[in-house]
């Protein structure tokens, strides 16, 4: 038996174990360039429309901050691998999460003391999960360039940016394998993860960005390489070779560290807490709050203050953007005229944003099931806390914490969008007043998961889940589906006035608000009535 | 004096399974109860609805002279429950979850909080996800312990603890019994600990209460296994009353006797002169096998 036995019995369990998830993701990060370039190909359809629409994107630091450094030739192919690079950043995020749930986790779980204790080698675990990440990173960029090469790029240039997303992919994977063996609970060392791959983002976007001196910034960033391929233009492909024996060095720390360390145990000491609890900590409220507030700083920073800066940044630019090309000015004139692009803009930026937070608001109502479920919330209520004080101190989260989240979302694209013009003192009301206008359809949401908590506890997830995902695709997609105005009508968000630009509509912010109202009261008043847990 | 719990012809069902199916329950104030019973025979159910946190469909409880139900909050005030798996939040401390729940119910005493720390040997530095399920079980413990309240519902508290860890479980529960002169409910399958710390046992079965009493009441309902030598082939013995399990080879008889009717089977031996006998008392877990197994069906 040799360190690494009985890897490939472990690749088919993780296979196994996500039959539906890795599908699904594989998919998803496949067709997001392909989508890219069929809707590119048709709007901006000669070499000078395309190199004025990256001349006017490339203007916008914010979004060389994003996609890096103009590509230096105007081909379809070259602008879609420029355009895309966000993708790069959600591939290296995936395989983060990905290594991290099948290291970690699984220790952390006890799974893997069990699996080691059968014939399996010490090594297996983590090479198993490397060889997956990195074979579903692969998969992945080949169908990448089969997309391109489907809208009639040359082949060269899409096997080129097909690697390069995978090994944004495998390389982002030998990392997490790395911070997997830090700590011993799998939040930290995704938390961990993700703050690197921030880090290589950052170093990658000021390289770009302030160029000249520092462009070896983004050399010493491992998205920066990605990026550097310059695939549809140069295809360097000797950058792979720089990812190839980054990823090796990585995978082999990893494997030595995981070596040298005990089953369970990280290489950094477990924090230990408090022996006495805050003389605050004596309410269900403050309990929640300590639940609560990783997730709600999360969004905050995530989506209030680096979002609403982007959503701010680019309003500005995407005014240009309209100015230089003709059929999109023709279809904006229909709406509503060149003048309110930016508004356009932001009402739609805004509107995207609230769905992202409806997830907030739906995950922090479903808490409470999972505290049930793990039976956590049983101590509690057999202690002298009635069930309406412990669903309130969790309901704060799902109602508040959304409007808060979309106030400063609100407030930092108003600030940003505001100075860009040179008038904050207009722009800061109306855009958050934007914000705030999606509020009635965010509580729709929340309120929804909190009725079936009370009516169906062990549907509330999925169908809390799904209506945002039909919400979503309604939202995303109904129009160009040409879906029937009453099916379309079927999310709350259909029925949110388009602000700012357009005028505000009370009654249906008001029967939306009143609807969460009604949901929320079902929701709470079958929970007083049912049993608990169950499980 | 009243009763601390009284709970009668209680029933819970849960879709088609029938949890509960008439469950009698007394608890008397200042005593501990052993409750006993199979996996699955409803002592938990019992439990939960005593917390209000389940909703019986039938019969009636009452706990602490008020309805589980209705006066849930103001009844948790005076009252501590430990489950048998204790799960903690992973991000909070042990000492931070002993704060809390005691500051929920009807407050903490620090000094026995330290006490009680010093005795278990419990770390209360470590994060939630960090302790083992012994550990868990003990945060739950020094929680519900340390709390100033009259009743405890224990629910298979032990499970997880090393028996040196049990030891000292059963000596703090006798020291809170004998000098606070607090009620325990406790929910257990270890026997050993039940003989050492309940007054009375109700043990239950198929959501039914089968047997309660002390334990001497229930030792009387149990078998005395009996080997005996004679001078003369017994006779007669088959046919006697309360005689199980007869084995006669010349003079030599064993045979078990339901303690009820010992005296005469006793008798019925001596008549035929007893050269040498040998008797065994009947253990409690004779007593438990008897009920935990499911009876064939008539």
């Amino acid at each position: 038996m040799t360190a690494f036995t009985g890897t490939g019995s472990l690749v088919r369990l993780i296979l196994r174990r996500d039959r539906v998830l890795m599908p699904i993701w594989m998919l998803f990060m496949a067709v997001l360039p392909l989508s890219l370039a069929s809707g590119t190909a048709a709007i901006y359809k000669t070499d000078a429309e395309r190199q004025g629409y990256i001349d006017d994107l490339g203007s916008s630091p914010m979004l060389i901050l994003f996609y890096g450094q103009k590509p230096s030739d105007p081909n379809l192919g070259a602008l879609i691998f420029w355009r895309s690079a966000t993708g790069i950043v959600i591939m290296a995020l995936i395989a983060v999460l990905f290594v991290i749930r099948h290291t970690r986790l699984e220790e952390e779980a006890g799974r893997r003391e069990l699996l080691g204790s059968a014939v399996v080698g010490r090594h297996a675990g983590l090479t198993a999960a490397l060889v997956a990440i990195s074979g579903a990173s692969l998969g992945v960029g080949v169908l990448v360039a089969l997309g391109m090469m489907s809208q009639q790029t040359p082949a060269s240039g899409a096997f080129a940016m097909g690697m390069a997303w995978a090994f944004a992919g495998i390389m982002f994977g030998a990392i997490a394998a790395v911070t997997a063996q830090l700590t011993e609970g799998a939040g930290a060392a995704r938390g961990i993860g993700i703050g690197l791959l921030g880090l290589a983002f950052a170093v990658r976007g000021v390289g770009d960005v302030v160029a000249g001196g520092w462009a070896w910034l983004s050399w010493i960033s491992p998205l920066g390489w990605v990026n550097q391929v310059h695939a549809f233009t140069d295809n360097r492909w000797w950058v792979f070779a720089l990812a190839i024996v980054a990823t090796v060095a990585l995978a082999a720390l990893a494997l030595r560290l995981s070596a040298r360390r005990d089953v369970g145990a990280g290489l950094l000491p477990p924090r230990l807490g408090p022996a006495t609890a805050a003389p605050s900590l004596s309410s269900p409220l403050a309990l929640a709050w300590r639940l609560h507030k990783g997730s709600l700083y999360g969004w905050l920073v995530g989506l209030g203050v680096v979002g609403g800066v982007l959503f701010g940044g680019v309003a500005e630019t995407s005014t240009k953007l309209l100015e230089d090309n003709e059929q999109l000015t023709e279809i904006l004139a229909r709406i509503g005229g060149k003048s309110g692009a930016a508004d356009i803009f932001l009402a739609g930026t805004l509107g995207m944003g609230a769905t992202a937070i409806a997830a907030y608001g739906i995950a922090a109502a479903l808490r409470m099931r999972t505290e049930e479920a793990s039976l956590r919330s049983e101590p509690l209520l057999a202690a002298s806390v009635s069930r309406m004080r412990w669903a309130a101190s969790h309901l704060v989260f799902a109602f508040l914490g959304p409007t808060v989240v979309m106030a400063v979302t609100g407030l930092f694209a108003g600030l940003v969008y505001g100075a860009s013009v040179d008038n904050i003192g207009r722009e800061v009301p109306r855009v958050v007043g934007g914000a705030l206008v999606q509020l009635p359809a965010i509580w729709v949401l929340g309120a929804l998961a909190v009725a079936m908590f009370g009516l169906r506890p062990r549907l509330a997830p999925a169908i809390g889940w799904g209506a945002l995902s039909l919400c979503i695709v309604l939202g995303q997609i109904g129009a160009a589906l040409q879906l029937s105005q009453s099916l379309l009508d079927v999310s709350p968000f259909t029925h949110i006035p388009r602000v700012p630009g357009g005028s505000v509509a009370f009654t249906p912010l008001l029967i939306l608000t009143a609807l969460a109202v009604a949901l929320a009261a079902v929701g709470l008043a079958t929970f007083r009535r049912r049993d608990i847990p169950v499980t | 004096m009243e009763n601390a719990i009284s709970v009668s012809g209680l029933t819970k069902r849960f879709g088609q399974t029938k949890a509960l199916d008439g469950l009698d329950l007394a608890v008397a104030q200042g005593e501990v109860h052993g409750f006993l019973g199979p996996n699955g025979s409803g002592k938990t159910t019992t439990i939960r609805i005593l917390l209000g946190l389940l909703r019986a469909d039938g019969g009636t409880a009452t706990l602490l002279g008020g309805d589980p139900w209705r006066d849930a909050v103001a009844l948790h005030r005076r009252l501590a429950y430990v489950p048998g798996d204790v799960t903690l939040w992973p991000n909070l401390s042990g000492g931070e979850v002993i704060d809390l729940l005691g500051r929920l119910r009807g407050g903490l005493n620090p000094k026995r909080r330290k006490e009680l720390l010093e005795r278990f040997d419990l770390d209360p530095k470590k994060k939630g996800r960090a302790y083992s399920k012994g550990n868990r079980q003990k945060v739950g413990l020094i929680a519900a312990l340390a709390s100033d309240v009259e009743l405890l519902l224990l629910d298979e508290p032990t499970s997880g603890l090393d028996p040196l860890m049990e030891e000292v479980f059963r000596q703090v529960i006798a020291e809170e019994t004998k000098n606070n002169g607090r009620t325990v409910l406790l929910s257990s399958h270890i026997l050993a600990e039940v003989e050492a710390l309940c007054d009375r046992v109700s043990i239950i079965r198929l959501g039914k209460t089968v047997e309660t009493g002390t334990l001497t009441q229930l030792r009387h309902l149990t078998r005395t296994f009996i080997s005996a030598e004679l001078a003369t082939p017994p006779n007669g013995l088959g046919s006697m009353a309360g005689v199980h399990d007869l084995h006669v080879s010349d003079n030599h008889v064993k045979l078990q006797v339901d303690s009820a009717q010992l005296d005469p089977v006793l008798r019925q031996l001596t008549s035929h002169g007893v050269r040498s006998l040998v008797s065994q008392p009947p253990t409690l877990e004779e007593l438990f096998l008897r009920h935990y197994e499911t009876e064939p069906v008539k």
